[in-house]
């Protein structure tokens, strides 16, 4: 090859349409999704603290799901309050659900029916039967919904549930749900696990684990993630699950397989493809630098 | 998820994958397809907000008190109502005093757990004791290690000084401050790593909801016509990534420009 | 009148929050809890001036005819086709059963999601083409976080992942922890630093100008 035409192939490299890269990434995505692929996702520590911290519950005992994300981060968090959820439901812990996002209640509810439908069928996990079983709202579960100014609530429920949340989602008085007889504040139960997709998070470690002493988990979107190990390594929360590769990580521990370990197989070749475009972008700019003599 | 379902049901969904094609129709260029989903979910959204707002908060929190007659909660829904003001040029000062006291309590609340969770607890964090004869107790990638808890706090403290910006980093504070920026640079690739798996993520949620329609179709058809369900899914697949192809290849040379 | 009332509440207000944060007595928890109830009860007004300015500004496009007017119509029409159908009243056999009715749950389902979920997926192609225009490893330090992303995204692939997901877990819990420390300690103490600026009136932004 002539030094022009080298010089040009580095440089349409450079100046290639990005409609390329979609087009690209949306073949890959599309057509990986129908292979068939075996991904290791052998638990990490942080992850299986929460699996242990759940299935160490004993039935009749409570926890707090938090479900504060919006449809937009329902890609990544929606396996994990679906696997959480069912662990609980089965194991007959009692799951007290509040949503705090604005577009959060719609989520939560949908997770709620859904999972209501897969613990009526018996199933199996980790070698375990599980007969079928009819799943109670107020008795197996309580909806409280949607409240404004978050911050403000996760403190108020510090001290009762009942200051923000007179009554539930379904306009049903706190006071006559069974799960919430005994349930002043978060001294009766046991653990908040807060899937979250914004800064809601922030207010359940300051409001919530630091003022209260409550124990905390987090389900954190990927982009997230990386910004809460402070709070692992100081001990403010005791579990974190990141992005779809930390639900894909419950799911395997749950032995419930679902949305994210469907998806893993597919972020190996998505992956593969964006490492790839990195791999070719540097040549064409170290080509293209090194022929003009830069 | 069923793959049989109520017709109504099945429309919904199939109004639901025909409008998650039309947003990714933006990919190729803004049209109004596009633009009509953009417009709806705004709506929609707002909406959605002003139910869960009424029957969520306002409902219980203040109308049903009143209702009871408990009239103290006059006193937040004047305050409340006072916010509104600031649609008036001449009353707008008003506002500020509910807004006064939103602020002045948000921030009480705030800071003695900020400096809490974020300064006090993070510098706690790093006083344990290290082992210096067993450094590397379980290895060199063991996190839990006096080796690890070592590399933590030389981080933390050069990447403070990174951030201090009130003596020029030369010499040893120089040298420091390159080790936090150093520490600083491989937490913003781990961050970077972790946000392209988030990105991908939520294209892989497209792709199967598309897929749980594709079964879902074939599930509602008959039995002997579910295989040209699925031919027809692959084809209109090809078809719109090849015209796609097709259409970069014959605009050559017009590259666009306007985003990165 | 319209400033010194405004800062003396912020002072009064903030002072109360931070003491009763120390006093754990039973009486101080109630009138704790109050101003908590109350706050928020304050602060949904304040919502509801966002959704009444996404209106105006809606009709104002319509009636001026702005560019792209027409669509104003249809954000219009999922706004208040979502809150009518958002209603309840008329008893159990109504249509209208509030958040539990059939239309207001398609169109959360059915538009709401399939829309905000799919533009945030156009993210993934973003950041595809962003790590291809944008990702060069044109220094010693873009050379370290290229590394780092690259070892944080190979963490989980079939065959590697036995080498890789030790040094990955390792990034995030070692070195990620150590700059994610320092950045929180450094928003924390600026957080606390701006809180008690506000609560001794030093800075008033949030009262804007006149």
């Amino acid at each position: 090859m002539s030094n022009n035409s080298n010089k040009g192939f580095f440089d349409r490299v450079m100046l290639l349409d990005r409609r390329w890269v979609f087009l690209v990434l949306a073949v890959v995505v599309v057509s990986t999704y129908y292979i068939p692929m075996n991904v290791p996702v052998p638990a990490s520590r942080e992850v299986q603290t929460i699996f242990d911290a759940i299935e160490g519950l004993e039935e009749g005992q409570k926890i707090l799901l938090a479900i504060d994300y919006d449809p937009n981060a329902l890609a990544e968090l929606h396996p994990m309050t679906y696997v959480i959820m069912e662990q609980c439901f089965r194991k007959k812990v009692g799951v007290i659900i509040t949503s705090l996002s604005q577009n959060g209640p719609g989520m939560a509810e949908q997770a709620i029916l859904d999972i209501v439908d897969s613990t009526a069928l018996p199933k199996t996990y980790n070698g375990v039967s599980y007969p079928g079983r009819e799943i109670v709202n107020g008795v197996d579960y309580a909806f409280l919904g949607y409240r404004a100014y978050f911050e403000l609530v996760i403190t108020g429920m510090g001290q009762n549930f009942r200051t923000f949340f007179s009554r539930d989602y379904y306009d049903v008085l706190l006071d006559s749900l069974p799960i919430m007889k005994d349930v002043q504040n978060y001294d009766d139960i046991e653990m908040v696990i807060d899937i979250s997709g914004s800064n809601v998070v922030d207010a359940w470690i300051k409001y919530a684990a630091a003022r209260y002493d409550v124990k905390l988990a987090l389900g954190l979107t990927g982009v997230m993630t990386a910004d809460y190990y402070p709070y692992l390594g100081s001990g403010r929360v005791f579990g974190l699950m990141g992005g779809l590769l930390g639900a894909a990580e419950y799911e395997r521990l749950a032995d419930n397989p679902g949305l994210a370990m469907d998806g893993m197989k597919v972020q190996v070749w998505a992956h593969l493809t964006i490492i790839a475009f990195i791999i070719i972008a540097n040549i064409g700019y170290f080509g293209s630098h090194k022929k003009r003599g830069l | 998820m069923n793959p049989v379902m109520e017709l109504g049901d099945y429309l919904w969904m199939t109004f639901a994958a025909f409008l998650t094609l039309a947003t990714f129709s933006f990919l190729y260029k803004d049209n109004p397809l596009y633009k009509i989903a953009e417009h709806l979910v705004v709506g929609v959204s707002a909406g959605y907000f002003v139910i869960i707002l009424y029957y969520g908060s306002l409902k219980t929190q203040l109308v049903e008190k009143l209702y009871d007659g408990q009239m103290v909660y006059l006193i937040p829904l004047i305050l409340g109502v006072l916010m509104w003001t600031r649609f008036s040029k001449k009353l707008a000062w008003v506002s500020r005093y509910p807004i006064a006291i939103y602020i002045g309590i948000a921030t009480g609340l705030a800071i003695p757990l900020e400096m809490q969770t974020k300064v006090t607890e993070q510098l706690q964090a790093m006083m344990v004791e290290l082992h210096w004869g067993n450094l590397f107790d379980g290895g060199l990638l063991n996190y839990t290690n006096s080796f690890a808890s070592l590399i933590i706090i030389i981080g933390s403290l050069a990447a403070l000084i990174y951030f201090y910006f009130s003596k020029e980093h030369k010499g040893w504070f120089g040298g420091v401050a390159t080790v936090g920026i150093w520490t600083l640079m491989l937490g913003f690739g781990a961050s970077f790593g972790f946000t392209v798996m988030a990105r991908i993520s939520l294209l892989i949620n497209r792709v199967q909801f598309l897929d749980q329609w594709r079964i879902t179709s074939v599930g509602s058809a008959h039995q002997e016509g579910s295989g040209s369900y699925t031919a027809v899914y692959i084809l209109i697949l090809v078809g719109i990534f090849g015209l796609l192809a097709f259409d970069l290849i014959r605009t050559k040379g017009k590259t666009d420009t306007d985003l990165t | 009148m319209k400033r010194q009332i405004p800062l003396a509440l912020v002072f009064i207000f903030g002072w109360l929050m931070l003491a009763l944060y120390f006093i754990p007595l039973e009486g101080a928890q109630k009138v704790n809890e109050n101003m908590l109830d109350w706050t928020s009860i304050i602060g949904i007004f304040a919502l509801a001036l966002g959704i009444w300015s996404l209106i105006t500004v809606n009709l104002d496009r319509i009636k001026h005819k702005k560019r792209d007017w027409q669509y104003s119509f249809i954000t219009l029409f999922g706004l208040f086709g979502m809150i009518i159908f958002g209603l309840k009243f008329g008893g159990e056999n109504s249509m209208f059963q509030g958040q539990e009715s059939y239309m207001f749950r398609h169109f959360f389902n059915d538009i709401l999601i399939p829309i905000y979920s799919t533009m945030f997926s156009l993210l993934a192609f973003f950041i595809a083409s962003a790590a291809y225009r944008a990702f060069r490893a044109r220094s010693a330090l873009a050379s370290i976080l290229l590394i780092g992303a690259i070892i944080v995204m190979i963490r989980f692939f079939p065959f590697v992942a036995e080498y890789t997901r030790p040094v990955a877990d390792w990034i995030l819990n070692v070195p990620n922890l150590a700059a994610k420390r320092a950045i929180w300690m450094g928003v924390g103490l600026g957080i606390v630093a701006t809180g008690l600026k506000v609560i001794l009136g030093i800075e008033r932004a949030y009262m804007g100008r006149d």
